[in-house]
């Protein structure tokens, strides 16, 4: 181990059943520094984390860790504390009713010489903390009483008063404002100062360049490479994520149509929901199909569900065919023709113990109303001729739908939405988990339908997907819609635009 | 940093209990003075009516505070009177080491129930509904007739019964005979206050009492804090049985019986004593004094009912759960606010 | 081995299983228990007594089942709903005050309608606090448990009101020439009646889904709220249905013990019934079979003796039982043990 190197990770591999999560990935933490931790689904990250600090156990592998004997292999979070990893996570894990004091001591308070707890000493230290944190508040109030970023700090503060030289935290400006974050690096800084290491795992470019050190890309749980803030200009550090070199674009142009005539269908005025997407605007016309990009997490999906109506719109209005709508609910959106795959299919989409039929015919039975059933002969039909045309995998149409594998899962949501004819379908990574012959299927299936009229909003990890699909993209960055591109589509131009400003 | 003033909403639900007592109590005074509702002794009354019922609270507080709650305490005060009635009376126990049998049970009871709520993860109601029909039903096994206590069969828990400690003469009155009304209060009364003061100690300055918060407030953030979820709840409804199995000692020194309808409805008490305490049904808030307080009101409210006389018991009934039903809604609304700020 | 597996692992295994069991138990006991006889012009025999007072819960069990499937919750106010549709519509029949009388003051249809009416909007009350408030349904239900037989003790004046106009009876004992007790009629057709509206409409499949996975539904267009208010109104509906049974059978409106401890077998019903507590698919035919298995468990237990009184330790016992075989804990831990014996058993070989 270099002098001021932290930690060291190297060969780390963990697989699952069926699934290769880390692949020999690797990971250097020195003393001093902000890290950050850089990668698009899959890539590995959170794996990593977890088998740095206990919570899974790695399959092979080196850790060390300076002044600790030997490869480390921590079994639990408490393991991983006692030699000095501590780690904060996105969704803040203390208890809301307990005052800030308490969480900051809880099962560690200071006694009395009695025996029981003394609340005025713990007073006394917790405020002592989080004044070292130059944090003034008070810490006798119960901490659902304050901010998130503050509820942070005191998880952070939790974590750092235990003796800690390395701090993970886990995608921790995803609820934040911008003064909070401005809050959270001051207090990162000040750690650093003090010799703290802090791995930053994030997918917020514009962060990452204002506060950190150093950044380790990873991909399909593969190290790809770890270069310094200075020295890496955006586009580079894009092209890396994405899993392109940069210098190897050739320029894939779509031949795709270009349907720039057609009426306007839809148009989103100044629509946003607080915390997840900054006011937006946007168009599309009849047969279009219009692709979201930008990387995991920009509000690429949260910008969809605003125009769904899966989370309501606190701003703005939608029109669609020049009629204004009042989306209270997606039933709403469903009746005007719009149809919405989730890209979380697990928590969104499947209803596990329904039958295959019954999770197809759903949507166009909730369009329909309760008191019109559809006839069992024509839910028969339905269903099987979505199993034919997209090669479902099942043993028969009244299998459980939790019985499919997640990529057959994934078609029968798709069949939901096109089973109801709509206007506009949005796609939301509709061919993530599924095989190459049929996200071609897919694709070629996009075409069609824009071809029959159908407009698309399609959302894609894999820019070539979309290149190939859509005629126009909308570029988004850290929460908002920064740009559109709808001429000389290719992958160099569009992630520039992903990248944004400065180099 | 701007922090929110001190009265945040779990103060001013407490609040909102201890002005509705005074205010009950106050009209009470007023409407029936002459029925002699402004004396102390009237009050003392409460405490020396709703002993048993204080130590239940107690116990089913601790409970709430873990985001569960125990349905069973009826029944196991029946059962536990039955013991007492049917072991001292019939079969001519003695006295001490039956109330240590009863002990005992409450705590095995709580035991068993414990571990297949904080372990097996079953439902708390459930579980507390099968332990309560389980409970009613062996009342019936041990005896199906009512059965009271008498002086010859056991005079060492008689005389527990009708003891009276009295206080300070001044605050009694003197009747329209011209004698000196001392106001007095029973031993059970010192035993729930004990009941009280204690488990007050163990929820705020103990580390188990500090765990039961924690794991009301989230079982996920006090699993990460290193705390031992599991066996926090178990310890949680050991001790809710094992106060019930008090409360059933006071409550038996008050009726001196048992039978099988004894003590029905019990529950429905303890769950509204402790959600007009200011206890929250997620669990994570509440505390033993706001419990008490919520007795008393449910104490207020039946003596109101029993004083006026002409009015029908159910209406006592009805009035704590409009009372419980009102501070429910309360309680949903003030977290919908506290969502919506967040 | 694997098809005794296939055997175990259908949803209806579980009742039909255990009402097995017990008309075994039965057979075995005392072979006449299955003797039907006629006397009078009407049926008799233990087959028919089951049928007969198990209707009451065969009623319950279909509310209850809906609920529990779409909230993961149950409804423990039935038994005191059952009791307050009984004095309401005994107070409206004999008028208020009166406690005893040989002639109705409305007709009786409306007498009874009133009382399903009372059923359905204790319902919509239990309903609006778990749909609308999102109050827990054991909470939210807690209310009315303790209300609803009070509030029904005041429509009675305190008093057991007596009804004693013949056609009164008819609902809980026999038509004027039927050879069949009523109340097997009055469960026949609510089954019917709500099978055909859940598999009529498409309610059926939107409380399994919004049971299973609601966030999901609703993305699918689904008004996650009304479908779980309208379970709730529905077990409403069939708890006032069963406070018409049972009050018509003693021709009174006895507050205090009508529905006792009815929402213990409603709720043990739906359990035998193969249906899971934490909501989701359901089978009302398991329900039904189950409720009938525990009337079938009540009266084997009063004929060994057992009392009323005493017969719920056995249920409570039986309810842990299955809850226990149930929890997904337990089923990890069989899983484990299982696979720890499959690879001693590997390592042997």
């Amino acid at each position: 181990m270099e002098n001021d190197e932290l930690i060291t990770m190297r060969d780390i591999t963990k697989t699952f059943p069926g699934v290769i999560a880390l692949d020999h990935a690797q990971l250097t933490l020195r003393k001093g520094e902000i890290h950050a931790l850089m990668g698009e689904n899959g890539a590995g990250k959170s794996t990593i984390i977890k088998c740095l600090t206990g919570v899974y156990n790695r399959d092979s592998g080196e850790v060390h860790m300076e002044g600790v004997e030997g490869n480390i292999n921590c079994h639990s979070t408490e393991d991983a504390q006692k030699i000095g990893i501590a780690t904060v996570y996105q969704e803040v894990n203390l208890c809301p009713n307990l005052t800030v004091a308490e969480n900051l001591f809880i099962g560690r308070e200071p006694r009395t010489k009695a025996g029981f707890i003394d609340w005025k000493q713990m007073n006394r230290n917790a405020k002592k903390v989080m004044d070292g944190l130059e944090i003034s508040i008070d810490v006798t109030q119960t901490l659902e009483n304050y901010s998130i970023a503050i509820q942070q700090m005191v998880a952070i503060a939790r974590a750092v008063d235990r003796d800690c030289r390395a701090l993970i935290l886990d995608e921790p400006t995803s609820s934040l404002d911008d003064k909070e974050v401005e809050k959270l690096f001051r207090v990162m800084r000040q750690l650093r100062d003090k010799g703290v290491g802090i791995i930053f795992v994030t997918h917020f470019l514009e962060q990452v360049y204002e506060v950190c050190d150093r950044i380790t890309v990873m991909r399909n749980g593969a190290f790809v490479g770890e270069y310094t803030v200075a020295e890496l200009p955006r586009v580079k550090l894009v092209a890396a994520m994405l899993g392109k070199d940069f210098d190897d674009l050739a320029a894939i142009k779509n031949e795709t149509m270009a349907s720039a005539d057609g009426e306007v269908l839809l148009v989103c005025d100044g629509m946003s929901h607080k915390g997840t997407i900054k006011p937006f605007n946007f168009k599309i016309r009849k047969g279009e199909v219009v692709g979201i990009t930008g990387l995991l997490g920009s509000g690429r999906s949260e910008m969809v569900r605003c125009i769904y109506g899966a989370d309501k719109s606190q701003s703005g209005k939608e029109t669609m065919k020049g009629e204004e709508l009042k989306i209270k609910a997606p039933i709403d959106s469903i009746r005007k023709g719009m149809g919405y795959l989730p890209d979380d299919r697990k928590a969104d989409g499947c209803i596990g113990d329904l039958s295959v039929r019954e999770n197809i015919i759903l949507a166009l039975q909730a369009r329909q109303g309760m008191f019109h059933t559809i006839p069992r002969a024509k839910q028969n039909e339905i269903a099987d001729e979505f199993i034919r045309e997209l090669s479902i995998k099942t043993p028969s149409r009244e299998t459980a739908l939790k019985q499919l594998s997640g990529g057959n899962q994934q078609k029968v949501i798709i069949a939901r939405w096109l089973a109801t004819h709509p206007d506009l379908l949005i796609l939301d990574e509709p061919t993530r988990g599924i095989d190459i012959g049929t996200k071609t299927e897919i694709q070629k299936m996009i075409l069609k339908l824009a071809g029959e009229g159908m407009s698309v909003i399609f959302i894609s990890s894999e820019i070539d997907e979309m290149l190939r699909t859509c005629s126009r993209m909308c570029v988004m960055r850290d929460g908002e819609k920064v740009g559109e591109i709808d001429h000389e589509l290719t992958q160099e131009n569009v992630m520039k635009a992903i990248a944004g400003g400065g180099n | 940093m701007k922090t929110k003033k001190k009265i945040n909403s779990n103060n001013l639900l407490i609040m909102i209990t201890i002005i509705m007592f005074i205010v009950m109590y106050a009209i009470g005074c007023f409407v029936y003075a002459g029925k002699g509702f402004a004396h102390v002794q009237t009050f003392l009354n409460l405490f020396i009516t709703n002993a048993g019922l204080i130590c239940v609270a107690c116990g089913m507080t601790c409970v709430m505070l873990t985001g569960g709650i125990d349905i069973s305490v009826g029944s196991l005060i029946a059962m536990d009177c039955m013991i007492l009635a049917h072991g001292m009376g019939v079969q001519g126990w003695p006295c001490i080491p039956t109330i240590i049998l009863i002990l005992v049970i409450g705590v095995i009871f709580g035991l068993v129930q414990g571990f297949l709520i904080g372990y097996l993860n079953i439902q708390p109601f459930i579980t507390t509904m099968a332990g309560m029909f389980f409970a009613r039903g062996m009342t019936a096994v041990i005896c199906t007739d009512q059965l009271s206590i008498t002086q010859e069969q056991n005079a060492l828990f008689y005389s527990w019964a009708n003891a009276k400690i009295y206080l300070p003469a001044f605050l009694g009155y003197t009747n329209n005979k011209g004698k000196v009304m001392t106001p007095y209060v029973r031993p059970t009364v010192i035993i729930a206050l004990l009941v009280v003061v204690v488990i007050f100690i163990v929820l705020k300055y103990t580390k188990f009492g500090r765990s039961i918060y924690a794991v009301g407030g989230n079982e996920t953030s006090a699993t990460m804090m290193g705390l031992n979820v599991k066996r926090t709840k178990l310890f949680a409804y050991i001790l809710s049985s094992f106060l019930c199995s008090i409360g059933g000692i006071c409550y038996c020194l008050n009726t001196m019986s048992g039978s099988v309808q004894q003590a029905k409805g019990f529950e429905m008490d303890a769950i509204a004593s402790s959600v007009i305490g200011g206890t929250l049904l997620t669990g994570g808030v509440g505390n033993v004094i706001g419990s008490l307080f919520g007795v008393m009101i449910n104490g207020t409210i039946n003596t109101l009912v029993t004083t006026n006389g002409k009015l029908l018991s159910s209406w006592a009934n009805i009035a704590t759960a409009a009372l419980l039903c009102f501070f429910i809604i309360l309680q949903s609304v003030f977290a919908y606010f506290k969502n919506r700020n967040n | 081995m694997k098809n005794l597996k296939k055997v175990t692992k259908q949803q209806l295994f579980l009742p039909i299983f255990c009402l097995f069991l017990v008309l075994l138990v039965n057979l075995l006991k005392d072979p006449s228990f299955f003797g039907i006889s006629i006397n009078n012009g009407v049926l008799y025999g233990r087959i028919i007594d089951v049928l007969n007072r198990g209707s009451e819960i065969a009623i319950l069990a279909v509310g209850q089942t809906l609920v529990v499937a779409v909230s993961a919750g149950t409804d423990i106010s039935v038994g005191s709903v059952m009791s307050l549709a009984a004095c309401g519509t005994c107070m409206v029949l004999a008028g208020f005050g009166v406690n005893t009388t040989s002639t109705i003051q409305v007709p009786l249809i409306i007498g009874i309608l009133f009382g399903v009416a009372l059923g359905g909007l204790c319902g919509a009350f239990n309903g609006a606090l778990v749909a609308k408030l999102k109050i827990q349904p054991m909470v939210a239900t807690l209310i009315l448990y303790t209300a609803a037989r009070a509030i029904g003790l005041l429509f009675c004046n305190n008093q057991i009101t007596y009804i004693r106009y013949e056609p009164y009876k008819y609902l809980g004992n026999f038509l004027p020439g039927c050879p069949i007790p009523t109340p097997i009629f009055v469960t026949i057709a609510v089954i019917i009646v709500v099978m055909l509206f859940l598999k009529k409409t498409a309610l059926g499949t939107y409380i399994q889904s919004v049971g299973i996975n609601s966030r999901a539904a609703k993305i699918a267009g689904l008004n996650s709220d009304m479908i779980c208010f309208m379970c709730y109104l529905i077990c409403g509906i069939c708890a006032g249905m069963a406070g018409m049974v049972a009050s018509s059978r003693i021709y009174c409106a006895d507050s205090n013990n009508i529905g006792l401890n009815y929402e213990l077998d409603a709720i043990l019903a739906v359990a035998l019934g193969g249906n899971s507590l934490g909501g989701g698919r359901f089978n009302m035919a398991g329900s039904i079979i189950g409720a009938y298995t525990i009337q079938a468990i009540t009266t084997t237990l009063l004929a060994m003796g057992v009392s009323t009184d005493q017969a719920p330790v056995v249920k409570a016992i039986i309810v842990i039982l299955i809850v226990v075989v149930q929890s997904p804990v337990f089923k990890s831990w069989l899983g484990k043990r299982q696979a720890k014996r499959l690879a001693l058993s590997k390592e042997a070989a």
